[in-house]
């Protein structure tokens, strides 16, 4: 199964290899991105991840089809969880199938790289002391932000 | 005027206080109306941070707006 899709439940790492089999590729690489107890210092007890669905089915099936293009690989699948995850869960699966080991390396790489950097996903990390906050959006967010604007989601300052 | 409806993802969302809205706008381009609903809404990201899709497909914030046009602001984005 080629392409890029969500999953609201837990990924399931070996069927999705499975939908790459092909006798014709002597190279299979995957990556899985799982939930980690630690951000930037602060200890992590969950996630939760949204997406802008439309949008990201797009983009991500974008990045899917330069990576076929780009390493000449034979078949390439990233999926990616939405809604509450635990520590420890797989958050991301990306498996790559190809001739030779060299360009599923590259490919694999390129696709998870790409998919953080331009696929409108976002993740709120809730914190073993009760606090959350949106990734890549809050820290930076209050260094900018005004005094006393309006912060609207219900947490001091201090993250 | 145009009326465009908007959606909002993330942090976005919890400042606006909703996840969707339609708004009547006399903004010449989609910066204008990011400027409208960030006085609006108090939004604590700049225009510099976030990116902006029209009918879902990025779009230039020079974009000028038609009635019937779906916005999306779009923080920057996690996944993985």
């Amino acid at each position: 199964m080629n392409g890029f899709s969500f999953s609201r439940g837990p990924i399931d790492p070996a069927a999705l290899a499975a939908g790459l089999a092909d006798v014709a590729a002597g190279g299979f690489v995957s990556f899985e991105g799982r939930v980690r107890n630690e951000n930037e210092g602060r200890e992590v007890r969950r996630l939760d991840y949204e997406a802008f669905e439309e949008l990201a089915l797009k983009e991500g099936a974008r990045i899917v089809a330069e990576a076929v293009e780009r390493f000449g690989i034979r078949g390439a699948c990233c999926v990616h969880r939405l809604g509450e995850l635990g520590l420890g869960e797989v958050a991301v699966w990306v498996g790559v199938a190809s001739g030779h080991r060299a360009e599923a390396f590259a490919a694999c790489r390129y696709i998870i790289d790409e998919v953080k950097h331009r696929v409108p996903i976002w993740k709120k990390e809730h914190y073993l002391d009760g606090d959350s906050g949106w990734v890549n959006c809050e820290r930076c967010a209050e260094a900018a932000a005004q005094p006393g604007h309006a912060h609207g989601h219900g947490h001091p300052h201090g993250h | 005027m145009a009326r465009v409806r908007l959606k909002y993802y993330a942090v976005l969302r919890e400042q606006a206080g909703r996840g969707e809205e339609t708004v009547e706008t006399g903004a010449a381009d989609a910066a204008g109306l990011f400027e409208e609903l960030a006085a609006r809404h108090g939004f604590s990201l700049g225009r510099d941070r976030l990116r902006v899709a029209v009918n879902a497909e990025f779009a230039d914030w020079s974009r000028t707006l038609a009635d019937g046009d779906e916005i999306v602001f779009i923080p920057p984005v996690a996944g993985g």
